[in-house]
């Protein structure tokens, strides 16, 4: 059976080049970086080669760079380490409603220890107002957070709008970028973030590495606590396979980021204009244009998404839902809900997501496969008779 | 979270799908903002379920639970379908994972309802008390 992988919003495959750069230090990379003999030097050699690939990608420099061993990580760093750094400033935190659980869950914990947020909200397309972002800040206010893109949605924020804001206030900036970083153009001096956080495993890179850009003189605890690596903003001996797999990934991502993003581009929406042409009452998520290349957000109307994915993953198609049962809080998607989109066609989220490895022959696959398991479960659901007399 | 093997045999393959002009109970139950509603049809003849039908608006479990206990109050008397409770259905599909035990309970609840309205129908008065399910208890596990 032909298999076809749609859920790059999750995680996306090695790169064949990422792999072959991190085979040789899977065998021989044990040199502890931190160490002055030649083993040492060589892991360091190569840690140092990958935080400047790294940097490249953002248009940051390299000591700008710490690794982390996720996005969440890189989340956790960025608003546990820098407010507190700058509590004497204030004590009152800007986000948005859609932001990933791994801003919105340290916030929570953070809003017990004498924290304030505001959870901005966002429009029928997911886009923070950077008006609303000036209007909720206070004197009291030491940083924002808003995404760069929604992993779920796909929605672009206007993060130089936003940054033009906060650097004019002297507010420090954090973007959860997990789900843009190497899969659109990102210049940190250009949009004036602060801080930055990405993940390796959203452009081909392995999982188990990640990265945080702090702005050269910004302040920051460490989270973890020990030696001095990372400039001692992140102890603990480096993953050092995981750092370079991110590093060629960063490389390769530079260098194809343009023919990449105008082919899934492409495909993108021959997907999206073919299932809107063979399927009815089904709906778009997200900003019409200023989007991720590569996600398909959807919600078809009548049936449940979980039970897409399950026919769709029998035909050997691979795709997210968001719906509250494939949750482990059963609830709807906070994304979903926050663009009002309504409970029971929230329920039928569905999210496609390509990847560099996506094929025209994928999509004409798809647009076979789906509109029959959709017809199925329409026709199995209470909600679509009722609904079509 | 993964599915039993009898649980994805009857997602993929449901039994009993459909509902039926001239039914003697119909049961509705659960509501969008939680992800499921079942809807169940029975025929009753001589105080027995002769037959059973589904329609559901749900995930993997929810339409195997409907499925499967279609099938097993075919043939039982009324008492007996409602003595089924929601861990047996759970139990015939070799277990559900626990954030979805919800959706046996949902079945549980379709039979349930299914069955008030055949007696309100014939004998003009619904269950006399209605069973206790503990329906809020499994969200969020």
């Amino acid at each position: 059976m032909k298999k076809i992988y749609m859920d790059h919003a999750s995680g996306t495959p090695l790169h064949p080049k990422v792999a072959e750069a991190m085979i040789p230090f899977l065998k021989e990379g044990f040199g502890n970086p931190s160490n002055l003999h030649q083993y040492g030097k060589t892991t360091s050699a190569a840690i140092q080669s990958a935080r400047e690939h790294v940097a490249n990608l953002i248009q940051a420099k390299p000591n700008e760079i710490i690794f982390t061993s996720s996005g969440t990580e890189a989340n956790n760093l960025a608003l546990k380490g820098i407010a507190p750094a700058h509590r004497k400033k204030g004590n009152h935190i800007i986000t948005s409603q859609i932001e990933h659980f791994s801003v919105l869950n340290p916030l929570k914990t953070m809003e017990k220890s004498s924290y304030e947020v505001t959870y901005l909200p966002v429009n029928k397309h997911g886009m923070v107002n950077p008006d609303d972002v000036k209007k909720a800040i206070t004197p009291a206010t030491v940083m924002v957070s808003v995404q760069y893109a929604s992993g779920e949605i796909g929605t672009i924020e206007p993060i130089k709008e936003i940054g033009a804001a906060t650097k004019e206030k002297g507010i420090i900036f954090h973007t959860d970028a997990v789900a843009a970083a190497g899969n659109i153009p990102i210049d940190v001096k250009d949009v004036h973030v602060d801080a930055l956080s990405m993940s390796a495993n959203q452009f081909h890179g392995p999982s188990g590495a990640g990265a945080l850009y702090l702005r050269e003189g910004i302040r920051i605890l460490p989270a973890m606590e020990g030696g001095v690596q990372e400039g001692g903003r992140r102890a603990g001996t480096e993953n050092v396979i995981g750092i370079i797999g991110m590093g060629k990934a960063a490389e390769l991502a530079k260098l194809e980021l343009p023919q990449r993003m105008a082919k899934i581009r492409t495909l993108r929406n021959q997907l999206r204009d073919g299932i809107l042409k063979k399927i009815d009452n089904i709906y778009v998520n997200g900003h019409p244009t200023n989007h991720l290349p590569g996600n398909l957000s959807l919600c078809i109307e009548f049936i449940e998404g979980e039970s897409v994915l399950l026919f769709l993953d029998m035909q050997g198609i691979a795709v997210s839902s968001g719906s509250a049962c494939t949750s482990r809080s059963l609830k709807a998607s906070h994304v979903i809900t926050a663009i009002g989109v309504d409970a029971a066609l929230a329920q039928g989220t569905v999210l496609f997501s390509l990847g560099r490895d996506t094929a025209e022959d994928d999509i004409a696959h798809i647009l076979e496969k789906l509109p029959p398991i959709v017809e199925r479960l329409r026709e199995m659901s209470p909600l679509y008779k009722s609904k079509k007399i | 979270m993964q599915y039993s093997p009898k649980v994805m045999d009857h997602f993929a393959n449901p039994r009993n799908v459909g509902e039926f002009s001239d039914a003697d109970g119909v049961g509705e139950v659960g509501n969008p903002a939680c992800g499921d509603i079942m809807k169940m049809s029975i025929k009753v003849k001589d105080n027995v379920i002769v037959d059973a039908k589904f329609k559901t608006f749900g995930c993997g479990a929810a339409i195997a639970t409907s499925s499967i206990s279609t099938e097993m109050i075919k043939g039982k008397t009324i008492e007996e379908a409602l003595k089924l409770t929601n861990k047996a259905v759970a139990e015939a599909l070799d277990g559900l994972p626990p954030a979805k035990m919800h959706c046996s309970v949902l079945a549980e609840e379709a039979i349930e309802a299914a069955v008030d309205d055949y007696l309100k129908k014939t004998t003009g008065k619904g269950l006399e008390k209605k069973k206790e399910l503990p329906h809020d208890e499994h969200h969020g596990h």
